[in-house]
């Protein structure tokens, strides 16, 4: 079937199978490999991409429901080449050890600013519980959100 | 994990979907934000021959006051439930438990009427339904009923809907003032709860259920005329688990289930000042 969405900013267009999860269609027929396959089961949120601008975890989401809906990945944070003030807060405050957690860490930690805008350590890491780190850098993952909210 | 292959329908009202399941039978299957039964799909324990998807339904997304009660679209986000300023005012149990469900992004897609549909006993939804007492509005060729909550969950992961129902709406009663609390103990963030206990009391008026005690979520009577009664919060919480025969799994054995339930039971009890 034919299933169109609007990624970062760009209309996709592209034939697939009905049972195409969104995270697929973002990396395969997209090309935007940005978005990470973790766990597959909706636990560690690598995966995290935005829909209409709410975190939402892309294997868990059939591209075909979100067909005409609007969609940004990782990729499509940075403007004009100047990283997106959360990429920068990750990189300043060392928010990140081995990276395959940060795509769906950063996702996840700008739809809690637009909820939570001036959020507590606690708030962080309660709006984070979706989101796995296996090298456990949570401490520094917590400070760059909050770095990000401070700017 | 990729589901086995389907056929896949969106439709545009509650009526066309109730048309599809006609026409479809037992082998379709409804999708709203996906979350219960997507994973289910993936892992091939579920394999229906068509899903039909309801999720641009927007009529069926709504939480208004309906008089005597509050009525929440069965489309309406966990989200949307969490945050919703009159389930503040009128139903904190059901707002609190929602904001529980899962994590941000979870909430963000998955909806109150997926959660009662799929009818899991660990899931955290079911059992506040359960404990307020609530009603079920299913929409079928026929026209539409009313199910209650105590009537709704019959087995594991199976309810009275029929193969050619939709759910279309859940009822909660208005409690205002009421106080609440959610007991949920995991051992991860964002998991599912090992056991859970949902409660509130107004007066004299009390409401218990309980999480992944039983293959279906389980309203503590016991515990509630316990209450009514006028035991304290520690003695009618050591009625928790009466009856029950929890599950065994790699988290939990029945024992400690069942002494989760008392403990957790009692602390959402003090919570709600019994």
């Amino acid at each position: 079937m034919k299933v169109s969405m609007t990624v970062n900013g760009h209309v996709q267009s592209h034939d697939v199978e009905a049972r195409t999860l969104l995270v697929h269609y973002l990396r395969e027929p997209c090309g935007l490999t940005g978005t990470n396959v973790g766990c597959d089961t909706s636990s560690c949120g690598a995966c995290t991409v935005h829909l209409n601008g709410e975190s939402v975890k892309s294997c868990t989401i059939l591209a075909a429901q979100v067909d005409g809906e609007s969609i940004t990945t990782i990729e499509g944070l940075a403007k004009d080449g100047v990283m997106h003030p959360m990429q920068q807060a990750f990189q300043e405050n060392h928010g990140l050890q081995c990276g395959y957690c940060t795509p769906g860490m950063v996702m996840a930690a700008i739809s809690l600013l637009e909820e939570i805008p001036n959020p507590t350590e606690h708030d962080v890491r309660i709006g984070l519980e979706g989101n796995l780190c296996r090298c456990t850098g949570y401490h520094n993952i917590v400070k760059s959100v909050l770095a990000a909210a401070a700017k | 994990m990729i589901p086995a292959a389907f056929d896949y329908v969106r439709v545009d009202s509650a009526d066309a979907a109730v048309a599809q399941l006609v026409e479809n039978g037992d082998d379709a299957k409804i999708l709203a934000g996906g979350h219960s039964l997507l994973p289910l799909m993936k892992l091939r324990l579920a394999s229906p021959s068509k899903l039909i998807d309801v999720g641009r339904v927007k009529d069926l997304s709504y939480i208004r006051d309906a008089g005597d009660h509050i009525a929440i679209g069965a489309l309406t986000r966990h989200r949307d439930v969490e945050t919703s300023a009159l389930l503040h005012a009128q139903n904190e149990l059901l707002s609190t438990v929602a904001g529980h469900v899962g994590d941000n992004q979870v909430r963000h897609r998955g909806t109150i009427g997926g959660s009662i549909a799929h009818g899991d006993g660990a899931s955290d939804l079911p059992a506040a339904v359960l404990a307020l007492g609530g009603t079920i509005v299913a929409r079928g060729p026929k026209g539409e009923r009313t199910i209650a909550a105590s009537d709704f969950f019959q087995g594991f992961l199976t309810t009275a809907l029929a193969a050619d129902e939709l759910l279309t709406e859940i009822r909660v009663p208005k409690i205002p003032g009421a106080k609440v609390a959610y007991q949920k103990f995991n051992r991860r963030a964002q998991d599912w709860a090992i056991v859970g206990v949902a409660a509130w009391k107004l007066g004299d008026a009390s409401g218990v259920g309980l999480v992944n005690m039983d293959s279906v979520p389980v309203r503590a009577s016991a515990v509630e005329a316990a209450l009514a009664s006028g035991a304290s919060a520690a003695d009618a919480a050591a009625h928790a688990s009466d009856g029950l025969t929890p599950p065994s799994d790699l988290n939990a054995s029945p024992e400690f289930r069942s002494h989760l339930a008392r403990v957790l039971t009692r602390r959402a009890l003090e919570t709600c000042g019994a």
